[in-house]
C-alpha cells in the first residue's frame, strides 16, 4: 500500500511545513555541519549539498533535527545524505528544505525524509496524490517498503 | 531583424510571433527588436507559447529568412524528408534552407 | 523474453498516471517549464528541433512481434508513420504532441513497454549484446542481469537527480558487441574457477571527452551485482561534478580522482552497502532466467514450412545476404539474421510503420517471436532456422530491408543531426546518404569488407564517431557546416578512440575524403587485413598525405 501517513500542518509552527512524524517538532535553530560538530549543545543541523553527512555519525545521539538543503531541486546529493543518515541509525526528524516540489516527495520519503519545508507551499491534493502514487517499489531504500523482488519470493 | 520563436505548449509545433499571434509559418514573423522581453514574458505566462526566444533573420523577397541554417531547418522541417516539411509541394524549398 | 507480472504492470501503469497528472499540471500552469522539464525527460519526452520527441525504451534491445506492432501503431496514430532506431537500442518519434503523451504511454503500457528514464539525469536504458541468447561465443545470456539492473534502476529514489545521464551496458562474451567500455558502467559476465561473476568497467563514454572505462573490479560475485552497482552510483551522485554540465559525467570523476581512488571509494561504500541488504534474493535472478530459456529449436536438417521456391537459395542476391547479414548461432541449423535499416541512400535507422509490421510478422512466423534492436541501428531476428532464410529474405527484399551490408561501409551509423536535433551543428543524414550512394556506385563497398563508419552531427557524439573505423564529426564553422574526419576507432573489445586526420571538409569534400581514405586502404592492405588493421599497421601518415597532399 502507498504511504498512508497524512501530514501534520506543522502545529502552527510553519504553515508550509509538511510533517510525517507524531512527536513534537524540534524547535531548534539549525547550524552548519562544521558548527554542529564543534558545539556540543547544538541539537539541529543543516546539511548543504557539498557537505559530508557521515561527519554527523559520531554525534547522531544528540541530533534532534537534520535539515537537508536543496538549493535547486536538480541537485540530488541530498537524497544520498538522507539515506546515509538513516543507514547509520538516525531516527530523528529528517527534513528536506528549499526547492522541494511535489514531484520529488515520493522519492524523498523513500530516502528517509519525514518532513518537508518547501520554498513554495504545496497543494495538499497534489501532495496526497504524489505520496499515494506507487503501489509498490522495486528496490530497497531507507523506508520500510518491501521491494517487489522480495515479495515475489516471500 | 530579430524574430521571436517558440513551441506550442500542447502540440510542440514550432511557432513564430506575428505581432498579435503565434503562427506556424516563419513568413508571418515580425521584427521584435526592443520588445523581446516584454512579449516573451507575457506570452509565456499566458501559456500561448513555450520557451520563446529570439533569432536573427533577414528579409528575403519580403519574408523573414532565419540567418542560421539550424533555424531554417526548424522553420521548415528536415531537409531529408521534405515531404514532411511545411511546404512539401515547393520544389525550391531545399535551396531556401541550405 | 521477460514478461511482466502484476507488480511490473502496476508500476508502469502508475507511471502513466503520474505523467498524465504532471502533463495536466503543466498545461494548467501549475508547473513551470523548468519544473516540468526533468519530469518529462524522465518519461522520454524532449522538446526537440521540430516538436516534442519521444524516446521509447527497448530494454536491452529485446522486443516481441506485438511490441514491434505497437511501435508501428504509435508511428501511424501519433506521429508521421515512421520511427528512428537509436544507437542505444531505443526508438524515437519526432512529432509527438504533449497532449497525446499520456495516451501514448498508456498504449505502450498495454504491451509491457514504457519510456521510463530514457532521458534525464538518471539511469537510462540498460543495453546489451544484440545477439544475446543466440551467439555461439557467449558465456551465458547477459540479459537476465540486464533485467535485474533494469528493475533496480527503475524509479530508484536516490539516483533520480544525478549530475548527468548514466548509461549501463551488460555483455557476457569476450567479443564486445555493445561498446561496453564506452559506457558509464560496462559489465562483462565472466567465469572464474567455475563461478560466474561480473567485471565492472566504470568511467567510459563518448561525447566531448571520450574515454575508455578502466576495470575497477575484475570479479564481483553475481549475488552482489546490485550492491556493487549501488555503491558505484552513490559515489557518483555524491561526488560527480555539478558545476559544469560538460564535466558532469562519471568519466570525468574517474579521470580526475584517478581510477584507483574512485575504486577505493566504491569499495568502501560497497563494504557499507553489504550491511544494508539491498541485494535481491537470488531466487529473483533464477526467476528472471526462466524467461530467457532457449526456445524449442528444431533439428538442423528440418525443412522449412514456408512456400518459398527452392530456386531462391541459388539466387546470388540471397546468397550475398546470407554471407553478409547472418551471424553464427549456438544451435545447429540456426543463425541470427540482421535486417538492415541502411538501404543505399536511405536514412540510417529509420523504419516505416509498414516495415515494422513486416518485421513483427517475420519474427512471429520464423523467429520465435523475438526481435532485437542493434546499437548500430539495425534489427535482428536472433533465431532463424537456415531452411527459413529464403522466405525471410524474400519478404525483407520486398520491403527494402534486405541490403546485404552488415558492418560494411554502407552500414552507416548516424545520429539524426541538424535535420532533427537542436543540439546539432551540422546535418549528418545527407552525408550518410551521399557516402552510401558513392560506394554503391563505385562498387567498392564489397571490396572494402568490414568498415565501420560513424557520423555525429555535433560533439555530443550520439553517432559514436569516436568509435568508428572511420568517424565523421559535423561542426559549425562560421555558420557553415563543416566535417572533420577521424580514423582508427573501435567499439569492440579492442576499444580505441579515433584520431582526427587534419582540417575539415565541406559536405562534398568529406565524401571525397572518405573515398580517399578507403583507396589508401585498398592500395596498402595485406592479406586478411580489415581497414582498421591496415590503419593500425601503417599509421596516419599515408592517409594524411593522400587527403591533404
Amino acid at each position: 500500500m502507498a504511504d498512508p501517513a497524512t501530514p501534520n500542518d506543522g502545529q502552527g509552527h510553519n504553515s508550509g511545513l509538511l510533517r510525517y512524524r507524531s512527536d513534537e517538532i524540534a524547535d531548534h535553530a539549525a547550524v552548519t555541519v562544521d558548527a554542529f560538530v564543534e558545539q556540543a549543545d547544538a541539537l539541529a543541523v543543516r546539511i548543504e549539498p557539498g557537505d559530508e553527512a557521515r561527519e554527523l555519525i559520531p554525534h547522531l545521539n544528540r541530533v534532534k533535527l537534520v535539515e537537508v538543503n536543496f538549493p535547486a531541486f536538480g541537485d540530488g546529493r541530498g537524497y544520498s545524505s538522507a539515506r546515509i543518515l538513516r543507514e547509520a541509525g538516525y531516527e530523528g526528524e529528517l527534513r528536506a528544505v528549499g526547492d522541494v516540489l511535489v514531484d520529488q516527495l515520493a522519492y524523498m520519503r523513500r530516502c528517509g525524509f519525514d518532513s518537508f519545508d518547501p520554498d513554495a507551499p504545496l497543494d495538499a491534493g497534489d501532495v496526497e496524490a504524489a505520496l499515494a502514487r506507487w503501489p509498490d517499489v522495486y528496490q530497497s531504500a531507507a523506508d520500510d517498503r518491501t521491494p517487489i523482488w522480495t515479495k515475489r519470493h516471500a | 531583424m530579430r524574430i521571436m520563436t517558440g513551441n506550442d505548449l500542447k502540440t510542440g509545433a514550432v511557432t513564430w510571433w506575428t505581432g498579435s499571434d503565434w503562427s506556424l509559418h516563419v513568413e508571418d514573423a515580425v521584427d521584435v527588436t526592443g520588445k523581446e522581453d516584454e512579449i516573451a514574458r507575457r506570452e509565456e505566462a499566458a501559456r500561448r507559447v513555450n520557451v520563446p526566444y529570439v533569432i536573427d533573420a533577414e528579409l528575403e523577397d519580403g519574408s523573414p529568412r532565419p540567418a542560421h541554417i539550424k533555424d531554417r531547418v526548424r522553420a521548415l522541417g528536415p531537409t531529408v524528408r521534405l515531404d514532411l516539411s511545411l511546404k512539401p509541394a515547393d520544389p525550391d524549398i531545399g535551396n531556401w534552407v541550405i | 523474453m521477460y514478461r511482466y507480472d502484476t507488480y511490473d504492470q502496476a508500476m508502469v501503469d502508475a507511471r502513466v498516471e503520474e505523467f498524465r497528472d504532471q502533463c495536466r499540471r503543466r498545461l494548467e500552469g501549475k508547473l513551470t517549464e523548468d519544473q516540468f522539464k526533468p519530469l518529462r525527460l524522465m518519461n522520454g519526452l524532449y522538446l526537440q528541433l521540430h516538436a516534442y520527441m519521444l524516446r521509447v525504451a527497448v530494454p536491452y534491445g529485446t522486443l516481441s512481434g506485438d511490441q514491434m506492432r505497437a511501435l508501428a501503431d504509435i508511428a501511424e496514430k501519433y506521429d508521421r508513420g515512421y520511427g528512428h532506431f537509436t544507437t542505444r537500442q531505443n526508438i524515437q518519434y519526432n512529432w509527438i504532441k504533449l497532449e497525446d503523451a499520456g495516451d501514448i504511454l498508456a498504449d505502450l503500457a498495454s504491451v509491457e513497454m514504457h519510456a521510463i528514464q530514457t532521458s534525464g539525469n538518471c539511469i537510462r536504458n540498460i543495453s546489451s549484446d544484440h545477439f544475446a541468447g543466440a551467439a555461439a561465443d557467449e558465456l551465458v545470456d547477459p540479459r537476465p542481469y540486464a533485467e535485474l539492473l533494469r528493475q533496480w534502476s527503475s524509479f530508484h529514489p536516490e539516483f533520480a537527480y544525478l549530475p548527468r545521464k548514466f548509461k549501463i551496458a551488460v555483455i557476457a562474451s569476450k567479443t564486445d558487441r555493445a561498446a561496453m567500455k564506452l559506457h558509464d558502467i560496462g559489465i562483462r559476465i565472466v567465469e572464474r574457477d567455475g563461478e560466474l561473476g561480473a567485471s565492472f568497467y566504470v568511467g567510459g563514454g563518448m561525447g566531448r571527452t571520450p574515454m575508455i572505462a578502466p576495470c575497477i573490479n575484475e570479479f564481483v560475485p553475481l549475488d552482489r551485482l546490485i550492491t556493487y552497482a549501488e555503491a558505484c552510483l552513490r559515489v557518483y551522485n555524491r561526488h560527480g561534478r555539478r558545476d559544469n554540465k560538460y564535466k558532469a559525467r562519471i568519466k570525468i570523476l574517474v579521470h580526475e580522482l584517478g581510477a584507483e581512488e574512485y575504486t577505493r571509494q566504491v569499495e568502501a561504500e560497497y563494504a557499507h552497502m553489504l550491511d544494508q541488504g539491498v541485494e535481491p534474493p537470488f531466487a529473483e535472478l533464477e526467476r528472471i532466467r526462466t524467461f530467457f530459456a532457449d526456445p524449442e529449436f528444431r533439428a538442423a536438417d528440418e525443412v522449412s514450412a514456408s512456400n518459398e521456391p527452392e530456386e531462391t537459395s541459388s539466387e546470388p542476391a540471397f546468397q550475398r545476404w546470407v554471407r553478409r547479414n547472418t551471424n553464427p548461432h549456438k544451435a545447429p541449423g540456426y543463425v541470427s539474421a540482421v535486417i538492415s535499416l541502411k538501404p543505399v541512400g536511405g536514412i540510417p535507422g529509420d523504419a516505416t510503420a509498414e516495415q515494422m509490421r513486416l518485421m513483427a510478422d517475420l519474427a512471429e512466423r520464423y523467429g520465435f517471436d523475438e526481435l532485437r534492436v542493434m546499437h548500430t541501428q539495425n534489427i535482428v531476428l536472433p533465431h532463424v532456422h537456415q531452411s527459413d532464410l529464403p522466405a525471410v529474405w524474400r519478404a525483407l527484399d520486398g520491403a527494402g530491408l534486405s541490403t546485404p551490408n552488415l558492418d560494411q561501409i554502407g552500414d552507416i551509423i548516424a545520429c539524426p543531426g541538424l535535420d532533427y536535433c537542436s543540439l546539432a551543428n551540422a546535418r549528418s543524414i545527407p552525408v550518410a546518404q551521399k557516402i552510401s550512394e558513392r560506394f554503391e556506385a563505385s562498387g567498392k563497398g564489397e571490396a572494402l569488407g568490414e568498415l565501420k563508419l560513424k557520423i555525429s552531427g555535433c560533439i555530443n557524439a550520439c553517432g559514436h564517431h569516436h568509435a568508428g573505423h572511420i568517424g565523421i564529426l559535423g561542426v559549425d564553422r562560421k555558420g557553415v557546416e563543416n566535417y572533420q574526419l577521424s580514423l582508427g576507432g573501435s567499439e569492440a573489445e579492442d576499444t580505441a578512440l579515433a584520431k582526427i586526420t587534419g582540417p575539415g571538409f565541406d559536405e562534398d569534400g568529406i565524401v571525397d575524403a572518405v573515398e580517399t581514405a578507403a583507396d589508401v586502404y585498398l592500395r596498402e592492405r595485406t592479406e586478411g587485413e580489415r581497414f582498421l588493421d591496415t590503419y593500425r599497421r601503417i599509421g596516419m601518415t599515408p592517409f594524411k598525405e593522400a587527403l591533404y597532399g
